[in-house]
């Protein structure tokens, strides 16, 4: 006998990722799945975020990683809240995860909440989180080439983050024709070109940010 | 490289969906897999054959139906598979595309006895 049954093998997934999305929504919480490659500067984009809209959001952070806990505890030397997930040897995130780790966060306390993805250009696209939005970062020395390679999570960007220009004279980024293949690919997300060291940019990514965050809420009170 | 959990995901799904239905084994599940996804059947395939045992899906064959990514032009409406370095639309060379299929990932179908 054949049952049908058309649904999506990652449901389960998908259900969670739901309730998370709701109890976010009932703190108005914005909610940031940060994806990127690993080393392209997800932790220091974070960093800079924050030393930007310190005085606008109050921002906590979800570290995902494979092990260890540097990344939490470069966030915490900088004073912000930051809940460490392992995935021991798992190549992303999953909303239970995320459950988790929200239940262990002063959720009252939180304007943004950046969720730092497990480095990696593949994996991540398929889990829902239960996040608003997607922002992918790449850095520059990856190359233009990475759309073509890892579409999926480039149609999901609401905002692309092209980190590491202060390395554009030394490495061969084509950045005219990223943006040309990016933007025809996904026309409504927004570009930023940053650099985490020099700090380029990132007053206009703080801006986007902030003012997400805005229109989200004026949204939400007008439900 | 998440075949794994995909597959953990994928075996929970067709035995709560077999026992809803009061079947008693599972023969054969079939699978909408999109290229774009990045999973690679034959590894669900043997992730699928560890986790199924001892299980009423026990030796169930998994048939995947791969549907290739495909884009739609959006100056000309011309539907195309984008090759893997140019995404210009092969009729009006805009590159201005939306992708119409290629992220499937779910059960279409069991069966059962």
């Amino acid at each position: 006998m054949e049952i049908k049954v058309l649904k999506d093998i990652l449901d389960a997934n998908n259900q969670i990722a739901q309730q998370n999305r709701q109890l976010l929504a009932s703190k108005r919480i914005m909610a940031i799945n940060l994806m990127s490659s690993p080393g392209s500067g997800k932790t220091t984009l974070i960093l800079r975020t924050v030393e930007q809209l310190k005085d606008k959001a109050r921002i906590a952070v979800i570290e995902g990683d494979v092990s260890s806990s540097i990344d939490a505890e470069k966030l915490g030397q900088a004073g912000i809240a930051a809940i460490q997930i392992n995935t021991g040897g798992g190549c992303h995130l999953d909303a239970s995860m995320v459950n988790s780790a929200l239940l262990n966060l002063r959720l009252d306390d939180i304007d943004i909440l950046f969720i730092e993805n497990v480095g990696n250009l593949i994996c991540p696209g398929g889990f829902d989180l239960g996040e608003y939005l997607r922002v992918v970062i790449l850095s520059t020395p990856e190359g233009d080439d990475k759309p073509y390679k890892y579409p999926l999570l480039f149609t999901q960007a609401r905002a692309l983050v092209v980190n590491k220009t202060d390395l554009l004279p030394h490495v061969s980024f084509d950045l005219e024709a990223f943006t040309r293949a990016f933007k025809g690919l996904n026309q409504d997300a927004a570009l930023f070109l940053v650099s985490g060291i020099t700090g380029d940019g990132i007053k206009d990514w703080g801006k986007w940010v902030m003012d997400t965050l805005r229109k989200l809420r004026t949204q939400s009170d007008a439900k | 490289m998440h075949e794994m959990s995909v597959t953990m995901s994928l075996m929970d799904l067709v035995l709560k969906e077999a026992a809803k239905a009061g079947a008693k084994k599972i023969i054969g599940v079939n699978i909408v897999l999109g290229q774009m996804t990045g999973i690679i059947d034959h590894y669900v395939q043997a992730n699928f054959e560890l986790l199924s045992r001892n299980t009423p899906a026990e030796g169930a064959a998994l048939s995947f139906r791969n549907v290739p990514w495909q884009a739609r032009c959006r100056h000309c409406a011309h539907t195309f598979q984008p090759s893997d370095l140019d995404w210009k639309c092969p009729k009006c060379q805009s590159a201005e595309i939306e992708i119409t299929s290629g992220s499937e990932l779910y059960v279409e179908s069991i069966e059962v006895e």
